[in-house]
Order: C-alpha cells, then sequence, then structure tokens
C-alpha cells in the first residue's frame, strides 16, 4: 500500500479526468488501474468495492470513494482548495456547478454519430460563449483578482482552466472576446503544479477517441445510442 | 426583506423539491416566488440575477444562489446537516450523489414520450431495487443506527427519505424485501420538522401533472 491515492477507471479522461486536474493541482502523486476488460470491471463489481456499480472509484484515505462530485469535494477540502469558509465554499460550488455543466456537454461528444457531432460542437460553442464564459469573465473583472473565489487559489480554478482548455479544443479562438479569461488562462497554466500536468508525460489524457469508446462500451456493456443535446 | 430565503422556481417539484425538503428538514422558514410566464423568467435573465441563465435560484445570506447541489452543500453545512469532519461529509456527498443520480430519472419522468414512459419506469423500478435501496439498507444494517452517516441526522436522511416517498408514487410496495427501509422511512416520517413538512399545508409540492409539464415547456421554451 503506497498511501498515494489510487484511481480506477478507464484509460481515458472521462469523468475521471477533473479528478487527476485536481489531485495534480494539489500536487498530489496518484495511482492508476485501468479498466480494460469486462473481467476486471466484473471482478470490481464482485468485490464489492463500487458502491453503485459505478466508475470512476478512488481508494484514498482508508475510502474506496465513488461520484465525481463527493471525490473532488474531498480532494478540495483536503487539500484547502474550497475556500475559507461556508460562503466562499458557496461560491466555489457554484462556480464548479457551471463549469460541471459545461463539460458535461463535452463528455459525451465522443459517442456520437459524426453528423451528432458537429451539431454538439456547435452548441458546445454556443453554451459557452453565451451562458458560461460571460459569467466568470464578469466575476474577474469585477473583482479584478487573480483567482474566481477569495483572492486564493481553488477547485474553482481549476476547474475553469480544464473546461476552458476542453472548449478551445473544439473551437481553437473561442476565447477571443473573453480577455480575462484569457490572462485567467496563461495565469492558471503557470502555477507550478498546473504547468507540470500540462507537459507531455504527465498523468493527463488526451482528447477521447475511438478506441476509448470502444473500450468504454464494451467494458460496460453501453452499446445504445447516445444523442446530441 | 424578511431574512427568510427566498426560493424561485416554479409552482412545482423538478429540482427545487430536494431544497424545499432541506429548509423544511432544518426547521427554516422560506418564501417562494413561482415562475409562470417566459416573460417572468426572461426579466430575471435581463436583471442579472441568474449566474447561468438558469432557476433554481436561492435567495440566501445576502446570495444569490444557483445550482441546486450548492445551495444544498450550503443549507448543510449552515444548520450543521454535514456531519463533523470531511470523511462524514465524504459518506454523506457520495450516499446524496447516489440518490440524486435516482431522483434525476424521476425528474425527467414527466417529460419523456408517451412511449417511452413504460421504459422509463421500468429503469426507475430497476435502478431503486437493484442499485440504490439495497446500498442503504446494507449500511442501515451493519451500524444498526439511526441515521445513514455518524449516528446523526444529516442532509444524506432527507435526501434518501425523499427519494424513498417519490419512488413509492411510482413503484407502490417498492419496499417490500427492504426491512431496514420501511423501519427507516417511519422513523425519519415521524421526525418532527419532517413529519410537518408531510402534512397537508406544507410548501411540500404535489407530483408533477399534465399543467406542470406545459408550464415548464412554456416558460423555458426557445
Amino acid at each position: 500500500m503506497s498511501g498515494k491515492p489510487k484511481l480506477y477507471y478507464f484509460d481515458g479522461r472521462g469523468k475521471m479526468e477533473s479528478i487527476r486536474w485536481l489531485l495534480a493541482a494539489a500536487g498530489v502523486e496518484f495511482e492508476e488501474e485501468f479498466l480494460e476488460t469486462r473481467e476486471q470491471y466484473e471482478k470490481l463489481l464482485q468485490g464489492g468495492s463500487l458502491l453503485f456499480q459505478q466508475v470512476p472509484m478512488v481508494e484514498m484515505d482508508g475510502m474506496r470513494m465513488v461520484q465525481t462530485r463527493a471525490i473532488l469535494s474531498y480532494i478540495a477540502g483536503k487539500y484547502n482548495l474550497y475556500g475559507k469558509d461556508l460562503k466562499e465554499r458557496a461560491l466555489i460550488d457554484m462556480y464548479v456547478g457551471g463549469t460541471d455543466d459545461l463539460m458535461g456537454f463535452i463528455l459525451m461528444f465522443p459517442f456520437l454519430s459524426a453528423e451528432d457531432k458537429e451539431k454538439q460542437r456547435a452548441f458546445i460553442v454556443q453554451k459557452a460563449t453565451s451562458r458560461y464564459f460571460p459569467a466568470y469573465e464578469k466575476i474577474l473583472k469585477d473583482h479584478g483578482q487573480d483567482f474566481l473565489v477569495g483572492n486564493n487559489f481553488s477547485w474553482a480554478d481549476v476547474h475553469l482552466l480544464e473546461a476552458i482548455l476542453m472548449v478551445e479544443e473544439k473551437k481553437s479562438d473561442v476565447l477571443s472576446g473573453f480577455p480575462q479569461l484569457q490572462a485567467f488562462k496563461a495565469r492558471i497554466s503557470n502555477i507550478p503544479t498546473v504547468k507540470k500536468f500540462l507537459e507531455p508525460g504527465s498523468q493527463r489524457k488526451p482528447v477521447p477517441d475511438d478506441k476509448f469508446v470502444e473500450t468504454v462500451r464494451k467494458v460496460l456493456r453501453m452499446y445504445y445510442d447516445i444523442k446530441a443535446n | 426583506m424578511s431574512g427568510k430565503p427566498r426560493l424561485t422556481y416554479l409552482n412545482g417539484r423538478g429540482r427545487m423539491e430536494p431544497v424545499r425538503w432541506l429548509l423544511a428538514a432544518a426547521g427554516v422558514e422560506f418564501e417562494e416566488v413561482y415562475l409562470e410566464t417566459k416573460e417572468q423568467y426572461e426579466k430575471l435573465i435581463k436583471d442579472g440575477v441568474l449566474l447561468f441563465q438558469q432557476v433554481p435560484l436561492v435567495e440566501i445570506d445576502g446570495m444569490k444562489m444557483v445550482q441546486t447541489r450548492a445551495i444544498l452543500s450550503y443549507i448543510a453545512g449552515k444548520y450543521n446537516l454535514y456531519g463533523k469532519d470531511l470523511k462524514e461529509r465524504a459518506l454523506i456527498d457520495m450516499y446524496v450523489e447516489g440518490i440524486s443520480d435516482l431522483m434525476h430519472m424521476i425528474l425527467m419522468f414527466p417529460f419523456a414520450a408517451p412511449d417511452a414512459k413504460e421504459k422509463s419506469l421500468d429503469s426507475i423500478k430497476d435502478r431503486a431495487m437493484n442499485r440504490y435501496f439495497p446500498v442503504f439498507e446494507k449500511v442501515l444494517k451493519q451500524h444498526g443506527q439511526d441515521f445513514l452517516v455518524g449516528n446523526k441526522f444529516s442532509w444524506a436522511d432527507v435526501q434518501l427519505i425523499e427519494a424513498i416517498l417519490a419512488v413509492e408514487e411510482k413503484v407502490p410496495g417498492v419496499l417490500s424485501g427492504f426491512p431496514q427501509l420501511q423501519v427507516y422511512k417511519t422513523k425519519m416520517s415521524n421526525m418532527p420538522t419532517i413529519k410537518k413538512f408531510l402534512q397537508p399545508g406544507s410548501p411540500r409540492k404535489p407530483p408533477p401533472d399534465a399543467h406542470y409539464v406545459e408550464t415548464v415547456m412554456k416558460v423555458f421554451k426557445k
């Protein structure tokens, strides 16, 4: 037992990527076990380590945690990335809720048909530029501080950077018109732990491809069609 | 300004119902503003009070809170329904998130196409009986305590009792086979603040009907 958190998921982004980001940003080393076969998944199920029969699952501090949001909240709390009081935590939760919704539109993207992918790409960009980015642009403009909440680096900053980069992968110039977010992106990317995570060889996963989709479908026996928003 | 939290949503359960439950369970009185027209909703957006142009909105302690989970976490933290430390909070979060996945299926049910409703109902029944209820049955059996986490009433208990009642509305008798949950349901229902919330005349909303679905479509349609 190494004492490091251990992540159980597919070898790809999916719902685990935000957890990788947050652990990395907190400077916490972690191990990963990648699900590649149905048998591995069934073994985990039979072993009783998946509370609701689902991954992500993270073994840490003697717990087998499931539910992405619960895992992220625990990590944020443990590593002081959750604000200084209840009200700052509320702001962080609100902001993370928004970026979570935005990244949710991207989560299903690899599973869509080629035609639906184009529709969804347009949908993602439209929501990013008309709903989410304007909200964060205004927050940063109004307080003029480097970080979203309480003039301190928090989970909200990590999550927003992750979301920005993901949307940029769908449309590279999506931040034009958002000068505050451009500066934010540069600042947060240069934080040492984040910078390290953005370098090749880190545990950051690449944009999901067909192999990832195939593995997920095979392991979870998830063969139904997924529709665009 | 009354000082009471003010909830802005449709006059129905939807995503606001868990907030009503939690405030009521905490013994906190609140006011409600009901969205009935598209114009009301558009005015809220224009006035800049909806951070992501969405409801639920809860005005509480000088904040205009959106994002249901953020609102619930804040209420739980403020009223000591979030465990005593980080690990208890983690358990509560895990349980609440699981239950929330089940409640999401119920949330979407009224909006399913008529020919998809039966399948949707089967999914709810299957998930409740094979994925979620067994977990909480086991948790209660293993520690033998009255409450899910830390031998103390918490947000997780409020969320679970809400879910049990919501599933029972769709699948009567769903608790047969879950003796711990049957006892638990009775105990939670008899807690004074919850008992009050379950009585007629409380802010609790009825199951969504055709009129509610119609209003949702009208207020939010593009």
